[in-house]
């Protein structure tokens, strides 16, 4: 149960809001994180919190891309396929990760480690083709960093790629 | 190198600056903030918004002080402020740079509307997929709290500030203002049917007002530097400011370059943006996000201000700035676009709903070469009765990359067509032998 575990930060994810009802995303990201995905006895107890019914919750749940409504990989790769991206190659990019992992779009691998999503625009149009993986955006993407970044995310769980704070171009004598 | 003074991303260019609240005091960070509070009245801040001229750099490009001055002089309960950070407008990554690089300037930027506008709480609607850029302002927030320039009297001036970082969930049109919020009032992130404006009846039904990032971030440097510095900057007297424009696609140094407005596309893609990134000719520009109609290498000497980008046809829009050379197939450019609208369609109105679906069928149809020449009618049909016809602006963005490419490269669709007819011929003789 959410409740139990997260009292303290359920609490203060409502008190910032005048009206309960504001909390819903915060929540559901909440038991995403807690689960991978919303399970149903998550929006039960959502909307439970929010004094809401389940259908209020259901409903705002499948209008939102990022709220997943069932289980997904270890990691979640979602490439954007977008007119930007795609004008520097992000069709190609699906195509390694399709011979890399034999996994379609909307794919998960057997071992569970990897899903495979192809997204619409994500925001980051100068830097493309990129993708997000979990949390992390990785950007400028070759053939070669997608190799590391998989290996990487197999072997250790992290990849040093991902992306930090966001500028490009990057500043003159800045530190590579 | 730029000619010119970078305002918004100056800091950021300073070597070893990190965004932190330490550096961005050294930089004469929220003395903007001290200087009015308390000080200056705050009906004579928005004066002071209006008469820089400052305009919205989310899209519309609505007068910001005026937008402010929309809001009921007499009421004396909640109103709220929402920093539009949803930056979901292809062809746009500014917001982000100036968040995950600067966060303070854009929180004081916030202090000062909320203090303009007499608002005591504050969202940051930041696109879900931004989770480094929430992270970082919400320590922000934390340190500007912990220094007394956010929080319960403000600098001991008596004013109550307070900002709560709010994440989106992946939902194009949540770009929209009132579909935003409705989507922080934890629903569905449907657009309402204006009038009413949220200026009246915004967040929770309380006057709002809603400024995208790269407008607030503008605040401390117009209060500090005066209203006639900023006016004078540009492209006075509707343009003035600069723009942080967003270059993607086809060239050498894509990227977030910060000029005056009113600069040629030809200076911003040739010199800022180091041109073409192969020998291959300039074809297609979109100057202004999707949402903005295609224009050609015969647009190149277009000022980027409002006037002028409307002017030549299309719009200024977020500031995304396109480029594709010749070689790229425009129904195909169309197509991709009419894909990304068509998925992020809210559904609430059917021209929209229903429309988004029917051009992305006919467009696809065509781009396979099974197409026929009445379908360009029926593309140009489709197009007028869903532009105008929504609760949104949703609606006239879909259309404008097939509205432009057809106006521009009608040659390409009807290449296409007559190769599909050409193949259907192909295929009588065939069905008659089978007789």
């Amino acid at each position: 149960m959410l409740k139990e575990k997260h009292q303290k930060e359920i609490d203060d994810i409502i008190s910032r809001y005048p009206v309960r009802r504001s909390a819903l995303l915060p929540l559901l990201y909440l038991a995403q994180r807690e689960d991978g995905y919303v399970t149903e006895a998550a929006m039960k107890e959502i909307a439970q919190i929010l004094k809401l019914t389940p259908p209020q919750v259901y409903e705002t749940i499948t209008f939102y891309t990022m709220l997943n409504l069932k289980p997904v990989g270890k990691f979640h790769i979602q490439v954007c396929k977008s007119l930007m991206c795609a004008l520097v190659g992000s069709d190609q990019l699906i195509g390694w990760f399709h011979s890399k992992l034999g996994i379609k779009p909307g794919e998960t691998t057997p071992d569970k480690l990897f899903t495979l999503s192809v997204v619409e625009c994500l925001g980051a149009c100068g830097t493309g083709p990129m993708m997000q993986i979990n949390e992390d955006y990785y950007e400028r993407l070759t053939e070669q960093k997608v190799d590391q970044i998989l290996s990487d995310l197999k072997n250790t769980g992290a990849c040093p790629l991902k992306s930090g704070p966001f500028m490009w171009p990057e500043p003159s004598g800045a530190k590579k | 190198m730029p000619k010119h003074e970078l305002i918004l991303l100056k800091n950021m260019t300073q070597p070893g600056y990190t965004g932190s609240l330490k550096d961005y005091e050294k930089t004469g960070g929220y003395q903007a903030l001290k200087k009015i509070l308390g000080r200056v009245q705050p009906a004579d801040v928005t004066q002071m918004v209006i008469k820089s001229g400052l305009r919205g750099r989310g899209g519309a490009g609505f007068p910001t002080g005026v937008k402010w001055n929309f809001l009921p002089k007499d009421y004396t309960g909640p109103k709220y402020l929402c920093c539009n950070a949803d930056e979901s407008e292809p062809g746009t990554f500014k917001d982000r740079q100036l968040m995950e690089r600067d966060p303070h300037q854009v929180l004081e930027g916030m202090a000062i509307a909320c203090y303009a506008i007499g608002a005591e709480t504050a969202y940051i609607y930041i696109r879900g997929e931004f989770v480094l850029g929430s992270r970082i302002l919400d320590q922000a927030v934390a340190e500007a709290r912990q220094a007394g320039y956010l929080g319960k009297s403000v600098l001991g001036s008596g004013a109550n500030i307070q900002i709560h970082v709010h994440r989106g969930a992946g939902a194009y049109i949540c770009g929209e203002e009132t579909a935003l919020l409705e989507s922080l009032e934890g629903k569905r992130g449907l657009p309402r049917v204006k009038p009413p404006f949220p200026a009246t009846h915004g967040l929770y039904n309380k006057p709002t007002v809603v400024n995208n990032v790269e407008t607030l971030a503008n605040l401390p440097h117009i209060v500090t530097r005066g209203a006639e510095w900023f006016a004078s900057i540009g492209s006075p007297p509707k343009s003035t400011g600069t723009r942080i424009f967003c270059v993607s696609g086809h060239v050498k140094k894509p990227g977030n370059y910060e000029v005056p407005m009113g600069i040629t596309l030809r200076e911003l893609i040739f010199e800022h943006a180091g041109g073409m990134r192969s020998d291959k000719k300039l074809k297609a520009i979109i100057p202004g996000g999707a949402s903005a109609p295609f224009l050609t290498e015969q647009h190149l000497d277009v000022k980027l201000d409002f006037e002028s980008v409307a002017a030549a046809g299309s719009m200024l829009g977020s500031g995304g700035v396109t480029v594709m050379e010749e070689g790229t197939s425009m129904v195909w450019a169309a197509l991709r676009l009419m894909e990304f609208f068509y998925h992020e369609s809210c559904g609430k109105c059917s021209p929209c709903r229903e429309g988004s679906s029917w051009l992305t069928q006919t467009l696809r149809r065509i781009l396979a070469k099974r197409g026929r020449m009445e379908d360009l009618e029926t593309l140009k049909e489709l197009c007028q009765n869903i532009a105008g016809r929504t609760v949104c602006a949703f609606g006239d963005a879909e259309v404008a990359p097939i509205m432009s490419t057809l106006q521009y490269w009608r040659h390409e669709y009807e290449e296409l067509i007559r190769e599909a007819e050409a193949s259907r011929e192909k295929e009588l003789p065939m069905a008659d032998a089978r007789h």
